[in-house]
């Protein structure tokens, strides 16, 4: 397989088979919190796929140009966490800067996702898996979009739940969510024989 | 081994080093927006550094927003009216704003930025609202029952407020309380006068704060005061004033009317003033002086029980009965009451009789 079609098989099995919210149930907080409207899970979307994809580039340039040739790869998630914390810090500079409805949509969101698990997952994941850096952006991309469109299918799952729904009482918020979110991995379980990624 | 750990040590710290100089570049280039204004109440204008969250920055400068949480976006308290356009909602907001607030554009001060020009408004109380550490210049008896007290500002040294405003007194702890109590006073001096206030206390039969006033407080005595609070000032408009007041009552009155002569506002006004006998009476000279600087200005004192040694000439009655005879009609006339509950409710009620809308009725009870 050519690195261009194995990039393009890695990036559609990050959405879908490999989903990195609901196969490696990774980023669970701020899917369980921000998933109530439909709107704000969009902009929390939009603001992972950017991020996810950046870091993901960068981490790649940095595990391979020096923690490797050092010999320091222990230390790559010290290294990596303080990529994407200055990165998200960065981009929510620049984003303020520029434009204040882009800020309103998405550039709140950022703090939120410096912490954010999967998006170190996903720098993670890759140099375990040791994608080459085109992989490793399309693995970066299609993790955000997989996250993306979880908690987005996750927050009109909600909507539509509070409108229509009787929800028991001690199952409301973060119970049935949980819930669903297991329906929902099952249901992607389906996509498992379509592609496979090591 | 050493030199492995050297090496990781060195490229750590590089990376961090390399990531902390562009954070440092991007805050001085990117999160620089100089100096903004923010004119608050198209009155004040003050010039801040830009970038940092509104309520922060106004903090900075000493103007106080309520805020429980500190300014995290999870209290809702901090909301402010934004005037200039500052761009959409953050999302962070939208959980603590009405539909009707956001017509308004009432905007979480914790969430929005000050990156431009602002114009922000805010209730004037809390713009003004200060702790104020007083020395006691002077107490002067007006009659038997009620002294008036000249409070000199040593921190801050000037105070603002609208004539009509109240301060809160705080009592000290003393023998007979173990607690130290705010009670609410009018200031009775002129707002045009910064450095101090003057309050008319009456006293209460084993009142907490009256008794200190009357049995403890000397001049030369350090009391706290904060302020200001109320609604309770002149509107501007070209209404007929009636202004009703009785004992104590007087004190912000007589702070409008000083500062309606100070600024030459010329309204028909007349000031009914309620008082049993002669010797509940005072500032007859002051008022008389007033009527002069005030041309459209009438002070009426009445008298309820006035006794054979009073040799009254004046009115005489219960002050709604005096309000009865003198005011025609309820035509274009505004009117602010000062005094004890009873005699509001009795004057209110008079008043809407002559046919006074109640949104025109301003007063401040004696809880």
């Amino acid at each position: 397989m050519t690195d261009g079609l194995f990039a393009f098989g890695v990036f559609f099995a990050a959405i879908f088979t490999n989903n990195i919210l609901l196969t490696n149930y990774l980023g669970m907080c701020s899917f369980l919190a921000v998933s109530k409207e439909l709107k704000t899970s969009f902009g929390l979307g939009m603001a992972v796929v950017f991020v996810m994809t950046c870091t993901s580039a960068i981490n790649w340039l940095i595990y391979y140009y020096v923690l490797v040739p050092y010999d320091i790869v222990y230390l790559r998630f010290i290294a990596f966490i303080i990529v994407i914390a200055a990165f998200v810090q960065l981009v929510e500079m620049v984003i303020e800067r520029l434009s204040d409805a882009l800020y309103a949509a998405l550039g709140i969101f950022l703090p939120l996702i410096t912490v954010n698990c999967a998006i170190l997952g996903a720098s993670l994941f890759m140099v375990i898996r040791e994608y080459t850096f085109v992989s490793g952006l399309a693995f970066g991309a299609g993790s955000g979009i997989g996250w993306a469109v979880a908690i987005i299918a996750m927050a009109g799952i909600r909507t539509k739940l509070n409108v229509r729904s009787k929800v028991p009482f001690g199952l409301t918020g973060a119970g049935i969510t949980l819930i669903i979110a297991g329906i929902m991995a099952l249901a992607f379980m389906g996509f498992a024989g379509m592609i496979s990624i090591t | 081994m050493l030199s492995s750990f050297l090496i990781a040590v060195i490229a750590m710290c590089g990376l961090a080093t390399l990531l902390a100089l562009l954070m440092v570049i991007a805050d001085l280039t990117l999160g620089n927006y100089g100096e903004v204004k923010i004119t608050i109440n198209d009155e004040t204008e003050m010039t801040v550094e830009g970038g940092k969250p509104l309520l922060a920055t106004l903090m900075g400068e000493k103007l106080f927003i309520p805020s429980a949480c500190g300014g995290r976006g999870s209290c809702g308290f901090c909301k402010v009216k934004v005037v200039s356009d500052i761009g959409d909602y953050v999302a962070t907001e939208l959980p603590w704003i009405t539909e009707e607030e956001k017509k308004e554009n009432i905007r979480l001060s914790c969430q929005i930025k000050a990156k431009k020009d602002l114009a922000i408004q805010i209730p004037e109380e809390l713009f003004n609202v200060k702790e104020y550490r007083t020395r006691v210049e002077r107490i002067r008896d007006l009659t038997y029952d009620i002294k008036e007290v000249t409070l000199k500002l040593i921190d801050p040294l000037e105070i603002k407020f609208r004539a009509g405003q109240y301060i809160q007194f705080q009592t000290p702890e003393y023998e007979l309380s173990s607690e130290s109590v705010y009670r609410a006073y009018s200031c009775s001096s002129v707002p045009s006068r910064k450095d101090g206030v003057e309050l008319e206390i009456r006293l209460v039969p084993n009142g907490i704060c009256t008794t200190y006033v009357f049995q403890y407080m000397k001049e030369g005595d350090e009391v706290v005061i904060n302020g200001p609070y109320g609604e309770f000032f002149l509107r501007d408009t070209d209404a007929e004033i009636v202004f009703i007041a009785g004992g104590s009552g007087m004190a912000p009155i007589k702070s409008i009317l000083l500062d309606m002569a100070e600024k030459g506002i010329d309204r028909k006004a007349t000031y009914f003033f309620g008082a049993r006998t002669t010797r509940d009476l005072f500032l007859l000279d002051e008022m008389r002086e007033l009527e002069k600087r005030l041309p459209r200005f009438k002070f009426v004192p009445a008298l309820s029980a006035p006794t054979e040694e009073d040799k009254w000439t004046g009115q005489t009655g219960l002050i709604t009965e005096v309000l009865d005879k003198h005011l025609k009609e309820g035509n274009n006339v505004e009117a602010y009451l000062c005094g004890s509950p009873g005699m509001i409710d009795a004057s209110i009620g008079v008043l809407t009789k002559k046919g006074l809308p109640e949104q025109l009725i301003f007063y401040d009870k004696f809880a």
